[in-house]
């Protein structure tokens, strides 16, 4: 199982080694440019990608997190925690490589618009959920209060995902399906490509660094562990 | 054309960031496992 583990471990890697310049060949070259914003709307896929796997990795924040309600256990834990670090840092590149796009289409590199309020929001809720995690305690405790922050956070995902459609937002477009105002205009074939493999390989990604997250947590556990083992050794040799 | 640079610059320099904070995580925690083992190895908690 372990060698295994390897094995995807090593896989996943070099699919992604393979994956990365093919996507920047796709994003720089072959797609291309658009006639309104110039070469700036190649951030598009990238930070789309990123926002999608932010989405992805909530989702099994929130998912693990009634998990760990219903039945508390290390790994529901564990794995809540990783996926919610990994979302933070696809979060924040989707904001500030949103801010930099923003700052050359809209000439402002933030406005009060739905889209990105809702989006900081999200932000700071699993930022919080992060230093919940980070207190002392025993993990079923933690696990409880994080786990609450945690379905709070995903309940406000199809919230971000719908602001541009529920509410009238003149500054984020919407590419596919309808808003309140207006259609979406859809996407080039060679963009709409470009886009569905920069999602694909950025997912690839996430998978890599949950499993590495992953992995590395739980070796965590086991010093902490080994730690009150040696700890209740000492005391027995003491008394 | 700078805003794009600036962009991918910031999504390549956060992703490697983290990557690199994973690694220098799993190397101390190594280096603490390994420091652990040896210390049970001892024959320091044999009870007498």
């Amino acid at each position: 199982m372990r060698l295994c583990s390897k094995y995807i471990d090593k896989a996943l890697f070099y699919v992604l080694v393979i994956f990365f310049p093919i996507i920047l060949y796709l994003v720089f070259v072959w797609s291309p440019i658009e006639k309104v914003m110039g070469p700036a709307q190649k951030i598009f896929y990238f930070h789309v990608g990123c926002a999608w796997v932010a989405f992805l990795a909530f989702f099994i924040v929130g998912i693990y997190s009634v998990w760990s309600l219903i039945r508390p256990n290390i790994n529901s834990f564990i794995t809540a925690g990783v996926s919610a670090e990994i979302g933070v840092l696809f979060t924040s590149i989707a904001l500030v490589t949103g801010m930099i796009w923003g700052k050359t289409s809209w000439n402002t590199w933030w406005s009060w618009e739905p889209r990105l309020v809702t989006t900081g929001i999200l932000w700071f809720i699993y930022v919080a959920y992060l230093f919940i995690r980070k207190m002392d305690g025993p993990w079923q405790k933690i696990s409880k209060l994080s786990s609450v922050f945690g379905i709070v956070g995903c309940l406000n995902v199809p919230i971000v995902f719908m602001a541009t459609r529920w509410w009238n937002t003149k500054l984020h477009p919407i590419v596919f399906g309808e808003g309140k105002n207006e259609t979406g205009g859809g996407l080039d074939p060679e963009m709409l490509l470009t886009l569905v493999f920069s999602l694909l390989t950025i997912t690839l990604l996430y998978v890599f660094l949950m499993r590495k997250g992953v992995e590395i947590e739980r070796m965590r556990m086991v010093v902490k562990n080994c730690k009150n083992e040696i700890m209740n050794k000492l005391t027995i040799r003491e008394d | 054309m700078f805003y794009l640079f600036l962009a991918y610059s910031t999504i390549w320099a956060a992703i490697a960031a983290y990557i690199a904070i994973l690694g220098r995580r799993q190397k101390e925690l190594k280096k603490e496992l390994n420091e652990l083992k040896q210390w049970c190895s001892e024959d320091y908690f044999q009870v007498r």
